[in-house]
């Protein structure tokens, strides 16, 4: 492709400046976190004596081993138990074809553009009652049920798309419903499972509002809802605050950069299909 | 999709269609009773989806519903109050202002995000097809992975009387104009708004940027052959074939202004006065803070169906004439 060389330029320009727009505030964050704690550091300021301490000050009053403990329990209650279900729905409406189908379809799609905040105080009421406030339970069955309206749509995209002759030759070999599902069917859609189960971990891990509600206890939180009561306690101390965000964040930024590809990939399926 | 597929479950299992039956008694009982078996199954494999669906998602809705015509602070009897609380959202010029700010978002959340990314994809796929195309890609990408209430920590930091942003423009000589950006009154709700543009841009250049790659080249050749220029091409062919890809970006952005809360919550609480307050965040300080569960459901409600009122056309003209 032909490009004359002011509109090269100035196209490079403009990504470098956004780039820059991007990643400086994470290096303005880096320095700050390296002042004395309780400082007022100015932006972008080197300082004369780096308090290297000040992360470990962090990682101990945020107690952020408890912290990353508990976030990926949440997330192994989540996310395993979302993908068993949510793919055997959607197996049953796309595949099966089940009576009923669109009316069950049509019934979780309905579900998708909820916002999460318009049922959270009820959820909290009936938390109360069922007497599972206050623990991970609280955050991981109701992450499970608002994952479904996205998480069966997504299998059954994949299901409605598999030839009948699979199941037909299966059947014929005498396979039973559950051998044709698990044997067969599970296996073959693996790629669409990969996908979803990154698309709910990054979802759990950053779950925010249905931690703050029915959560006290931030060491029974996500990473972003211990996060938010660590911002809530350390607000006036800035180099500390900056500092223990930076660890909370590190676990998400490894993970981001190591698989880059298959994140992005699943997260940018997951617009489109949501 | 069949007229069968409308009637509810049970009458499939208990009633088989007597006419069918009928016509081919012997071979179609047996038939039918294996079929039933496996639409029993089937139900089956829907079930555990649909109870935790129906326990925590749709009984919750119809308690917001059924909230919303009360009052109720949460630990006394609730009164009902009819459709009062709904009269309170929609004229109380507090409430209403909440909304209105969400809306003044979707300038920040959508339209900057998708008309930069728009611009962005472009540039990308035509003046940096290498190594800084690719790494564009992935740190444009980031505020997308992190948790919001972090990209709201780490902009509060940037904006505040000290931060980064008051230094740069300091530097280029506008001294003038610094000052507490997420504290002050005009430019608050902008604020917020530019952090939503930070999360989302990467995003939306991405989207976009993948179904850029879609399109024919040829019909680029064709448009230079004609003699026309980089804006004459955009307009004519790039814009025109991302139709359903711009659908998706715009949905997926005006969701995220309309359901705001974890970025507002963390920067400014919805403050200064009311100046950043969104229906997310105001449902929360309602019904926990304020103990006025009903007036936070009825807004609750409200939300629900404007998100819904507002998305279901964008989808359907985006699905229009899309393939």
């Amino acid at each position: 492709m032909k490009v004359d060389r002011r509109e090269l330029y100035s196209g490079r320009l403009l990504l470098v400046i956004l780039m820059a727009v991007t990643i400086v505030p994470f290096i303005s964050m880096f320095l700050t976190a390296l002042h004395p704690s309780g400082s007022v550091p100015q932006g972008l300021d080197w300082p004369a004596d780096p308090q290297w301490g000040n992360f470990v000050d962090a990682f101990n009053v945020a107690h952020m081993s408890t912290l990353l403990f508990s976030s990926v329990l949440i997330v192994l209650l989540t996310v395993p138990v979302s993908l068993v279900i949510s793919t055997m729905a959607g197996f049953a409406i796309g595949l099966l074809r089940i009576p009923g189908a669109s009316l069950l379809l049509l019934l979780f799609v309905f579900g998708l553009t909820l916002p999460y905040e318009g049922i959270v105080t009820p959820l909290y009421y009936l938390e109360r009652q069922m007497g599972i406030l206050n623990g991970r339970l609280a955050i991981a069955l109701p992450l499970i049920a608002l994952y479904m309206p996205f998480a069966v749509y997504w299998m059954r995209a994949h299901f409605i798309t598999m030839p009948p002759e699979i199941s037909e030759a299966a059947r014929v070999d005498g396979a039973s419903l559950w051998d044709l599902f698990w044997k067969i069917h599970v296996p073959l859609a693996r790629p669409p499972i990969v996908s979803l189960g990154i698309l709910m971990s990054v979802w759990t891990w950053n779950q925010f509002v249905l931690a703050l509600v029915l959560v006290e206890d931030p060491n029974q939180r996500t990473a972003a809802g211990a996060l938010g009561a660590f911002q809530g306690h350390y607000a006036t101390d800035i180099p500390l605050l900056c500092a223990g965000s930076l660890l909370i964040l590190l676990p998400t930024l490894i993970v981001f950069v190591a698989f880059q590809r298959q994140v992005i990939a699943a997260l940018l399926q997951g617009s489109v299909k949501g | 999709m069949c007229a069968a597929d409308r009637s509810m479950p049970e009458t499939m299992i208990d009633r088989p269609d007597p006419q069918t039956d009928r016509q081919r008694p012997s071979r179609r009982t047996f038939g039918l009773r294996k079929v039933r078996r496996e639409t029993l199954l089937g139900f089956l494999f829907v079930l555990p989806a649909l109870a935790i669906y129906a326990v925590f998602v749709l009984l919750p809705l119809a308690l917001t519903v059924q909230y919303s015509l009360y009052r109720w602070d949460g630990f006394n009897t609730p009164t009902w109050v009819g459709l009062a609380n709904y009269t309170n959202v929609l004229t109380d010029p507090d409430l209403l202002n909440t909304i209105f700010n969400s809306f003044r978002l979707i300038i920040f959340f959508s339209l900057i995000p998708v008309t930069l990314g728009l611009v962005v994809a472009s540039v990308i796929r035509r003046s940096a097809t290498g190594s800084l195309g690719n790494v564009a890609r992935t740190v444009l990408f980031l505020p997308q992975v992190i948790p919001l209430v972090a990209a709201g920590i780490v902009w509060s930091v940037v904006l505040s009387l000290s931060g980064i942003a008051n230094q740069f423009l300091s530097a280029i000589g506008l001294d003038g104009i610094t000052r507490a950006w997420l504290g002050d009154f005009d430019t608050a709700l902008a604020a917020v708004g530019l952090i939503g543009t930070w999360v989302l841009l990467g995003l939306c250049t991405l989207l976009l940027l993948t179904g850029m790659t879609k399109i024919d080249p040829a019909l680029y050749e064709s448009a230079r052959i004609d003699g026309a220029g980089a804006v004459r091409e955009f307009l004519a062919i790039t814009l025109p074939s991302l139709k359903q890809e711009i659908g998706v970006c715009v949905t997926v952005t005006v969701i995220a202004a309309l359901r705001s809360f974890d970025i507002v919550y963390v920067t400014t609480g919805g403050g200064p006065g009311l100046a950043t307050m969104v229906p997310g965040l105001d449902i929360y300080v309602l019904a926990f803070q304020a103990r006025a569960v009903g007036v936070a459901s009825a807004l609750a409600v409200v939300l629900i169906i404007l998100i819904l009122v507002i998305i279901v056309p964008i989808q359907w003209l985006s699905r229009e004439n899309g393939e």
